[in-house]
This record gives C-alpha cells, sequence and structure tokens, in this order.
C-alpha cells in the first residue's frame, strides 16, 4: 500500500485526542454530554470498546456460574431454571453484546482512518446506533429479575419451548433483540456508506486494506440478515400474544420452520462474527511479517465466497431435526464447501509468514494463536459437516468446542490482537509488553484448558446445556471449569493493560509498528480527534 | 527464542494428547450397530484427514516462524502472489472433500432405508420423561429418570449409572430391525443413544422415523439431546437389548401385569394403600416440577401444599390430573398413567404435607369418567 | 476538483446508498414473512415436514397397481388440555397404490361440556406425503362435541401410483388439539372453518 509516503501531518483542528480524556479545542459539551452527544467516529468507537468490554466481563461472569455450576456432577450452586437462563444470557450476550460491539467499534476507530475518511458518512445515526445498545442490554439483563425469570430456552430459542412454554419476560427479551437488531442494521448503512463513498481520492476498491474489505462484506451480511431475526422474532410476538400459529402445530404452524427461519439469520450471522476477524488478522500477519499480504486478491474472493455460501447451507444446524434425504445431501454437501475458500485463507496467512521477517509483538501472538486455534475450530466445523457423523455430534459437547474455538480462541483473539495492534494508535503509547505477554499466555492456557476437553466430553456423550451429568464426564468438567475460570480472571490482566496504556507508557510514533503501511499509520498518535480532514493523497502500489 | 520453545511444548504436548485420548477411549463410541459402525469409520477417517492437514500446515507455519525470525537477521521477500499455488491448494481440498463425501452419502442413504421393519416403536417426549407405544402389541409405559432426588442434591453418594438410569427401560429384540416414529407432547426432544448412533428429534404435531437393529444383547444408555426446558438434563434414555425369546416373553409379562393391574380398578381401596401407591408415583412423575415437598415452583408450576382452589374443587383436581393443561408443562396422565395410579396420586396430592381432605379418590371413580359417556 | 464539489459528491454518494440499502432490508424483512408461505408451497411440493393438504384433494383416476402393496399405518393421539379421545378403528391397513381407500375414526368429547378441537395429521415418511390424497378428512376442518358427545367420521384416501417404491410403510399419525377461540380467528395459516361436525 502507501508504504512509500512519509508520514505527513496532518491539518489539525484540535490537539484533543479521541482516545484520552484531553479537553477538546472547540465549544463542545464536557463530561457526560460529551459522549452522549458525539457524533466523532473515534469517541463512538471508543463508546463502542467499553460497552462490548463491559459485556464481555457481564457474559463472561454468566459462563463462570455455568461451569462453577457444572464443576462436578450433581447440583450444587443454582436450580435447573436459573442455569438454562445463564447459559441464554451467556449465549445472548457475547454474541449481541460483546463481539458484535466489539467488531463495530473498532470499523467505527479504523474503516475512516484506513480509508482516508474524515469521519463515518451519517456520523449522528452513528451514534444514536450506538445508544440503543446499552437500552437493549438494561433492558435484557433486566429480564433476569422478572417474575418467572430470563429468557432460558437458550440463543437459539427454539419455539415452542421460546413460545408456548416461554418465561412471561420473552416479550421484554424480544423488544430487546429488537433494538439490538435495529442498532447493528444502523451501523452496517453506516460503514457501507462510509466505505462506498469517502474513500480517499485514487483507493480503488481493490486497493482498501481487508480489514475495510471484510466489514464489507459484514455489512452486507448484516444488511440481508437481520430483517429476517427481527421477522423471526416479529412472529414469536405475534404467537405469543396474538394467538397466531406460526410455530405452534396445534394452529396448524409448524416448529420447524422457526428453525429453518432462526438459522437463515443465524449462520450468515455467524460469519458475521468471523469476517472482521479475517480481516484484523490479515493486517497483523502482514506488518510482523514485514512483508506484504499474499494473495490479497484471492482473500477478497474467499471472503465473499464464504459470505455467499452462508446463505445456502443454514440447514447443517439441523441435520436431526427429519429432513429428507436430499435436503440433507444438499446442505452437507455446500457445508464441506466452505472448507476450500477458508482453506485459502489459512494458507495465505501461512505464505505470508513464509520467507517474512517475523517478530512476535504482543497483537501477533494473539494473530498466530488465532490462526492455529481457528483452524482447530475449522477442523472440527468439517467433521460436523459429514452428515452421518452429526448425528452423533449433534447438540453434544463437541459443537460446544466447535463454536467456542471459532468465536473465542477466534473471534475474540482477534478483537484482542486488533486492541494491541491500534491501542498505540488511540492512546500514543505502547501496551505494556510484560503485561500484554502475561495476559496472551494465560488466555492460551485458560482458553484451550477450557475447551478442549469439551471435544472429547463431546463424543462421549454429553449433551450440551445440561446443569448436571454423569460420572463418566467429570474429569472433563473440571478441566473445562478450572481453564473458564483461569482465563476468565487474565482477562482482567487485559484491562490493566488499557488502562496503563491510556495513562502512559513508552510513546508510540505515527507509524508505530515497523512493518505497517496502512493509511491510518499516517496520522499521529494518538489519533487527534480529527484526521483526514483534507482527503490525503493515496497512490496504490499495489497494481 | 523462548516463545518459540513453548509454542513448540505446547503444539507437542496437544499433539501427544491424541494417541492418550483414544488410548482411554476418550472417543466417540464404536457402538452395536452397523450404522454406528459406519459413522465411527466416517468420524475417524476425517479426522485423520484433519490430522494431516494440520501437521502439515502447522509445520509450514512454525517452520516459517521460527526460520524467518526477525531477530535472526531474516529479510523478508518480496512476493506477494502466485496464481498457481494457489490454485493448487484451493483444487486440492476440493477433491479430499468430493472423496470424504463419497461415503457419507453411502451412510446416509442407508440411515434413511427405514422399509421392512420388524417392529414399530412409538417415542413420545414429554416434559420430561418418554413414553413408548409397542405398536400393535397393545403395550405402553413411560420411563422416568430413575436416580433418586438425593443423589443430585449430593445428600446421598451417586450410583454408577447416575442420571443413566430409568424406572423402565425401552426393551428391544436383537436382530430385528426396529422402526421408531418419534413425536412430542410438548416442546421438541431429541432421543439419542450414542450406542445406536441413533438421534432423531421429536417434534409436537409432527413424526419422525429413524430405524436402529442392535446386534449385542446389553444396556444401552443415552439422554435427550436438545434443550427442553427445566429438566432437560433429566430424562435418560435406556434401552435393554435381549434375544428374541426373553423379548417374547418380557412382552406377554407386560399384557399380564397390564391386566392384573386393571383388575384392580373395581374393588375399593383403603386409605393407607392408595396414599402408599399415590406417594410411589407421585415421587416419579409429579416431584420433578412441583417439588417432593408440594411446594412447587410458581409461576410455572403451582404448589399443591395448601392449595386451597384445588381442595376445595375436586372435580377441577381430577379433570388437571386426568386431562392436563394445554401450552403448559402438565401433560394429559389419562394416555400415562392407568386409572389406580391415576387415583392414587390425586389421593395422595389432596391429603399430603398438611392438605387434610380426607378425600378419597377410587381407581373405579377415574375408570368411570375414562369410559365412554356416550356409549 | 475542489474539496467542496468533493464532499458535495459524498453527500450525493451517501445518499443514494443509504436508499438502496433502505430498499433491501425492507425486501428482507418482507421476505421473511414471505418465506411462511414459501415454506408452505415448498413442503407441498417436496413433503419436507410430513405435512398434508389443508382441503380435500380429487381422486386420480388410475388403476390400482396391484403388483405392490403398501402398509398404511393410522396412529391418534389427544393433547394435553382437552377432556377428548380419538380412536381408529383401523390400525393398519395394507393397500394398492392408485386404491381409494376408506377409514373410520372416533371423537369422543368425555368432558361435560361442549368443546372444540383439531386433529393435525403429520405423514411418516415424510415423501409419501405429497402421493397421499385426502378425498375427504375430519382435519380439514375443526370438531366441536357436546360434553359426552361422539362422533363417528371417515377419511377418505388414495396412495397415489408414482408412490417411491422404495416406501413400504406409510405411517399417518394425528393429532388433537383444542382450538381456541382466539386462535382460530387469526391464523395466518388461512382459515380454519368451523366444522359441522361430520
Amino acid at each position: 500500500m502507501a508504504s512509500h509516503l512519509p508520514p505527513k501531518p496532518i491539518p489539525q483542528h484540535s490537539t484533543a485526542t479521541a482516545g484520552g480524556m484531553a479537553e477538546a479545542g472547540h465549544a463542545r459539551p464536557r463530561g457526560l454530554m460529551r459522549w452522549l452527544l458525539t457524533t466523532n467516529h473515534k469517541e463512538i468507537g471508543s463508546l463502542y470498546l467499553i460497552f462490548s468490554l463491559t459485556m464481555f466481563f457481564i457474559g463472561g461472569i454468566f459462563a463462570l456460574v455455568v461451569r462453577a455450576e457444572l464443576f462436578q456432577p450433581g447440583l450444587q450452586l443454582v436450580q435447573p431454571e436459573f442455569f438454562n437462563q445463564m447459559t441464554t444470557m451467556h449465549g445472548l450476550i457475547m454474541v449481541f453484546g460483546a463481539i458484535m460491539p466489539a467488531f463495530v467499534g473498532l470499523a467505527n476507530w479504523m474503516v475512516p482512518l484506513q480509508i482516508g475518511a474524515p469521519d463515518m458518512a451519517l456520523p449522528r445515526l452513528n451514534n444514536f446506533s450506538f445508544w440503543l445498545l446499552p437500552v437493549a442490554f438494561t433492558l435484557l439483563l433486566s429480564t433476569l429479575l422478572m417474575p418467572g425469570g430470563g429468557p432460558n430456552f437458550g440463543w437459539t430459542f427454539y419455539a415452542p419451548l421460546s413460545t408456548t412454554y416461554a418465561p412471561p419476560s420473552t416479550t421484554f427479551f424480544i423488544l430487546s433483540l429488537h433494538i439490538a437488531g435495529i442498532s447493528s442494521i444502523l451501523g452496517a448503512i453506516n460503514i457501507i456508506a462510509t466505505i462506498l463513498n469517502l474513500r480517499a481520492p485514487g483507493m480503488r476498491m481493490m486497493d482498501m486494506p481487508l480489514f475495510v474489505w471484510t466489514w464489507l462484506i459484514t455489512a452486507f451480511l448484516l444488511i440481508a440478515v437481520m430483517p429476517v431475526l427481527a421477522g423471526v422474532i416479529t412472529m414469536m410476538l405475534m404467537d405469543i400474544n396474538f394467538g397466531t400459529s406460526f410455530f405452534n402445530a396445534a394452529g396448524g404452524g409448524d416448529p420447524v420452520l422457526f428453525q429453518h427461519l432462526f438459522w437463515f439469520f443465524g449462520h450468515p450471522e455467524v460469519y458475521i462474527m468471523i469476517l472482521p476477524a479475517f480481516g484484523i488478522v490479515s493486517a497483523i500477519i502482514p506488518t510482523f511479517s514485514r512483508k506484504r499480504l499474499f494473495g490479497y486478491a484471492s482473500m477478497v474472493y474467499a471472503t465473499a465466497a464464504i459470505a455467499l455460501l452462508s446463505f445456502l447451507v443454514w440447514a447443517h444446524h439441523m441435520f436431526v431435526v427429519g429432513l429428507p434425504l436430499v435436503a440433507e445431501l444438499f446442505f452437507m454437501y455446500t457445508t464441506m464447501l466452505i472448507a476450500v475458500p477458508t482453506g485459502v485463507k489459512i494458507f495465505n496467512w501461512v505464505a505470508t509468514m513464509f520467507r517474512g521477517s517475523i517478530s512476535f509483538e504482543p497483537p501477533m501472538l494473539f494473530a498466530l494463536a488465532f490462526v492455529v486455534q481457528f483452524t482447530v475450530g475449522g477442523f472440527s466445523g468439517l467433521m460436523l459437516a459429514i452428515s452421518p457423523a452429526d448425528f452423533q455430534y449433534h447438540d453434544t459437547y463437541f459443537v460446544v468446542a466447535h463454536f467456542h474455538y471459532v468465536l473465542v480462541p477466534g473471534a475474540l483473539f482477534a478483537i484482542l490482537a486488533g486492541a494491541y495492534y491500534w491501542l498505540p494508535k488511540w492512546t500514543g503509547h505502547y501496551p505494556n509488553v510484560r503485561l500484554s505477554q502475561w495476559h496472551f499466555w494465560l488466555s492460551v492456557i485458560g482458553v484451550n484448558l477450557t475447551f478442549f476437553p469439551m471435544h472429547f466430553s463431546g463424543l462421549a456423550g454429553m449433551p450440551r446445556r445440561i446443569p448436571d451429568y454423569a460420572l463418566q464426564f467429570a474429569d472433563f468438567n473440571l478441566a473445562s471449569s478450572l481453564g473458564a475460570f483461569l482465563f476468565g480472571v487474565s482477562q482482567l490482566l487485559f484491562v490493566l493493560v488499557i488502562i496503563k496504556c491510556i495513562r502512559g507508557g513508552e510513546k508510540a510514533s505515527a507509524k508505530a509498528w515497523e512493518g505497517a503501511e496502512d493509511l491510518e499509520w499516517s496520522v499521529p498518535s494518538p489519533a487527534p480527534l480529527h484526521t483526514f480532514e483534507t482527503p490525503p493523497e493515496f497512490h496504490p502500489d499495489r497494481h | 527464542m523462548r516463545t518459540l520453545l513453548v509454542w513448540l511444548v505446547g503444539g507437542l504436548t496437544s499433539a501427544a494428547l491424541i494417541p492418550v485420548a483414544l488410548a482411554n477411549g476418550w472417543n466417540m463410541p464404536v457402538g452395536v450397530t452397523a450404522v454406528s459402525r459406519d459413522i465411527y469409520s466416517l468420524h475417524m477417517i476425517i479426522f485423520w484427514i484433519c490430522v494431516i492437514i494440520g501437521v502439515i500446515v502447522f509445520g509450514a507455519m512454525f517452520y516459517s516462524l521460527f526460520r524467518y525470525r526477525h531477530s535472526r537477521g531474516a529479510k523478508a521477500a518480496t512476493f506477494h502472489e502466485h496464481t498457481s499455488v494457489e490454485v493448487i491448494w484451493t483444487a486440492i481440498p476440493l477433491l479430499i472433500l468430493v472423496g470424504m463425501a463419497v461415503p457419507a452419502t453411502a451412510t446416509l442413504k442407508n440411515m434413511y432405508d427405514v422399509s421392512e421393519a420388524d417392529l414399530d416403536i412409538m417415542v413420545t417426549g414429554q416434559q420430561w420423561r418418554w413414553r413408548y407405544e409397542y405398536l400393535g402389541e397393545e403395550v405402553a409405559f413411560t420411563s422416568n429418570l430413575g436416580t433418586p432426588r438425593e443423589q443430585i442434591s449430593g445428600a446421598d453418594e451417586k450410583g454408577e449409572h447416575y442420571l443413566l438410569e430409568v424406572d423402565e427401560p425401552l426393551v428391544l429384540p436383537v436382530g430385528q430391525k426396529v422402526r421408531l416414529l418419534l413425536t412430542s407432547d410438548d416442546v421438541i426432544h431429541s432421543w439419542w443413544v450414542p450406542d445406536l448412533a441413533v438421534k432423531q428429534d421429536a417434534i409436537p404435531g409432527f413424526v419422525n422415523e429413524n430405524w436402529v437393529r442392535i446386534e449385542e444383547p446389553g444396556i444401552y444408555r443415552g439422554q435427550c439431546a436438545e434443550l427442553c426446558g427445566k429438566d432437560h438434563a433429566f430424562m435418560p434414555v435406556v434401552v435393554e437389548a435381549v434375544e428374541q425369546e426373553r423379548f417374547d416373553e418380557w412382552l406377554a409379562e407386560r399384557k399380564k401385569a397390564a391386566a392384573q393391574e386393571a383388575a384392580g380398578v373395581d374393588r375399593e381401596w383403603g386409605m393407607d394403600e392408595l396414599m402408599e401407591r399415590g406417594e410411589q408415583v407421585y415421587g416419579s412423575v409429579c416431584a420433578a416440577c412441583h417439588q417432593p415437598d408440594g411446594q412447587g415452583n410458581p409461576p410455572a408450576f403451582p404448589a399443591l401444599a395448601g392449595n386451597q382452589p384445588m381442595l376445595d374443587d375436586r372435580d377441577w383436581h381430577i379433570d388437571r390430573v386426568v386431562n392436563g393443561v394445554s401450552g403448559a408443562a402438565m401433560p394429559a396422565f389419562r394416555s400415562t398413567l392407568n386409572p389406580v395410579e391415576i387415583a392414587a396420586v390425586l389421593t395422595y396430592e389432596r391429603n399430603a404435607w398438611g392438605n387434610e381432605s380426607g378425600d378419597r379418590v377410587q381407581p373405579s371413580e377415574i375408570a368411570e369418567r375414562l369410559a365412554d359417556q356416550g356409549e | 476538483m475542489s474539496s467542496q464539489d468533493e464532499q458535495a459528491t459524498n453527500r450525493e454518494g451517501v445518499r443514494r446508498t443509504v436508499t438502496r440499502t433502505l430498499v433491501v432490508l425492507a425486501g428482507m424483512f418482507a421476505f421473511a414473512f414471505a418465506l411462511v408461505p414459501l415454506y408452505d408451497v415448498f413442503c407441498d411440493v417436496t413433503g419436507l415436514n410430513g405435512k398434508t393438504s389443508n382441503s380435500a384433494q380429487v381422486l386420480v383416476h388410475e388403476e390400482a397397481d396391484t403388483s405392490r402393496m403398501v402398509t398404511v399405518q393410522f396412529i391418534t393421539r389427544a393433547s394435553a388440555g382437552l377432556p377428548w379421545e380419538l380412536d381408529v378403528r383401523t390400525r393398519q391397513l395394507r393397500v394398492h397404490p392408485g386404491q381409494s381407500n376408506e377409514v373410520f375414526f372416533t371423537f369422543r368429547n368425555r368432558g361435560g361440556e361442549a368443546s372444540r378441537a383439531r386433529a393435525v395429521p403429520s405423514v411418516s415418511p415424510s415423501e409419501a406425503s405429497v402421493h397421499l390424497r385426502k378425498l375427504t378428512c375430519f382435519c380439514f376442518q375443526e370438531q366441536r362435541l357436546e360434553g359426552g358427545e361422539r362422533l363417528e367420521a371417515p377419511l377418505v384416501f388414495q396412495l397415489t401410483r408414482d408412490l417411491p417404491s422404495d416406501i413400504k410403510t406409510v405411517t399417518l399419525v394425528y393429532t388433537l388439539y383444542p382450538v381456541k377461540p382466539a386462535q382460530a380467528a387469526v391464523s395466518p395459516r388461512g382459515p380454519i372453518k368451523e366444522g359441522d361436525s361430520a
């Protein structure tokens, strides 16, 4: 990319930094009102990131309640009713409250910086879509205190458990999901509008950094499937409150229809949570290999292929609901096909490292762990695609192991990698190396101790979503619980790293990493509140 | 360097886990049917394919990390694409997948061939128990969790088959093709026995089918695999596979026992025997929701102890137990309990935990209620 | 291009992008609801979920295929919350494809009061549902029975000759569900006709 461009000073209107708390030069609202009314992409990005970190800890506490109960056989700490609420809330909060907003936060911060735009295309909408989130999740969390408890039917909320047999709070659950969905949709519109219209003059689509590309494709996925989710939960709402029978066999409906609709949304949703991760890793690996990304074009095509295939594989979540043979075969084949573009990505990352000049700064550590562990998740995904074998794997801890490998040491590690990578840009300081390394190694050990044994408990026959289990699963669960607590506690180190990094630390220059080449490294560190008010010159050297 | 060593040690340790796991049987069971063996071999083939790809990819990656370290003064090359290499590593996985799809398709076709079964069993999921009907044999019963509540709460030591034991297992003959028809009375359940490689959702209002031909006599244990509410963890499946001869005997015994129970309907039952029988029935089918002490778990599961409306309206109480409640976890027990059991449990509920109605509900009364009023 | 011109073009571009994405959004939301009838049509054509037609079909005039026999099983179930029973006189029938057959079902309301119910059919294997033609069925409408009333209702059906030859047994399950007044009024699945119980 623009490697030959010297980092040049950018005309600034203000000396305020977005990441820090320094005063703005303009007459701007201060204190709480500043954050409530801000339309600045960097401030909104920070809000998203802080929000998702908060949700990550809340969802994490729920996970630890689950793991504490599963520490040994028998019911010790919580009753099954509450256990089910914890598994459900853990899933909902992590998916909709932690992972997705974290990616939106990173997009807010980095997409304008990477394409040389002064801000997002629709700044006020940006503010609105963020502030919908705290409303949605306060509402969702408050259902735990309502009579009958919160949602207890799993994050996939299969009807009729989530309709006819659901607790009274379900209406509020639906409302909160609607609000979170609207927030995602508005965020996606904004990102698409920004990427398509505000690129620096001279930057063609095929010049965009991969993080921008993956986010563009993710945003299209969001636009395509969030309305379907909205449709499904509206149907649930009508079944619950207005006597319709979309999913109720008694009135001529079909519970399996719910699953088709849900997974038509749900499978693309899974890729929404991983595509931006691919983008982050595709930025970090070249930087610390000091070598250009191998196969840029094939990376873009692979991402698009994965996104398109994601609309054709949904029923692989439903191999045991009694699909006809033809459907079973079709969805098995399409699912297996996904391994091809995913494989291309992994091969390209390895080829980028091959004959590079590699160093192991904290972002690179997390990115490397992502590649290895995400691939492990990919392997178990390939196994799950084999429909006959899925009759044994389905709804067991093998599946739990699979999607946690993709989402925790996968998506989450990519987010952490991205945070370590861009913290110097946000705060002007490098994160403390020693602490970062502790955070990394404890996370890697914790995460594998938690999720690796789940492969075995699943194969041995342990169903998912159970608060108590037979004695032969005890050792695996003991290990998983110990790992979960180790992983959970070590995330506190991450908070410590961030706080220390905001307060001080080794100063970072504009180009904080030797091998970094995208446009964001041409603005000073910390990035001033306003950047690229005059579009930068962009000279593609790729083609 | 130190970092790389840690990576290497970590990688080798996890690689070493694989033989350990396989040696300890931390794996999918091979099972006792032709289908389960086919599935097991598919599972192992795809697993080893993944291991080989993993070794190659991670090998290349760690080699690069080790060989091209910046600290060792490595200079980065400048290549960044290579069309033929990219085509090759798109094509090779595709070929592997085709190779994998062929045996998987064959196995799946076999699994879907439910024709020409020797025996049909209707399996109905109910929050939180399984009901089995031997179609055409007039034998039907409910299979409840056999593990005592004390073991779950930790008051008693846990038994060998903790949570994987039932009061009445599904008895099947070996060597026969048994067709399973699955449905549900309330939410979606999933009937799963790993050794038989059968997992099929039981969906309210719809019927699914699957089949099994067990090759070895034995007891095979499984569980409900689809989240179905509070006691999802507590509705195991136990299948007892026996020789055909033994199966026929068992079937005859079941029919005889049912006839004896039916004969008990006509006589007048005393309070003590009703209470004794009622406590037993309550413990196996009611206590999970309404709690052993009758306190229930409102709002989903109302308390029975001290429930004055229930005690006042005897007829309403009988109706609820006999016909159940639509759209709630309360099933219609007319189809799962016989008149003696219904009468006993009603009597028990009306006289236990300080409920002092003094009422007795006679089996004959229930039988009459169930008998056709129109004829 | 001056910076201001550029901003104007940008604004125009943003507006266009937003309009387009909003159109897609509205389309996808509508599509989600369109999937419900589409799914029904798809199921009708392929027999995906083992549901059968909701209204009477006409007999396909074809000669019975006497070269093979198919076993048709009938299973009846009544759900909770309804003091009704549904029984079938013939539990199992051996038929030739192409033949039309009649089976009688008995409804009984064992409760003291009048109530309404509907028998919901499901066919297994689901592939067979496309080949099962129901000429008369009590399942097309709901039934209303007085307390203690009893009703015999026929099912006339035909298995068409194009039934795949590997299907040797067809199981037809009827589950009786209570009908609540509100449910019948706004069912998204088309009106459920008030039955005259015959």
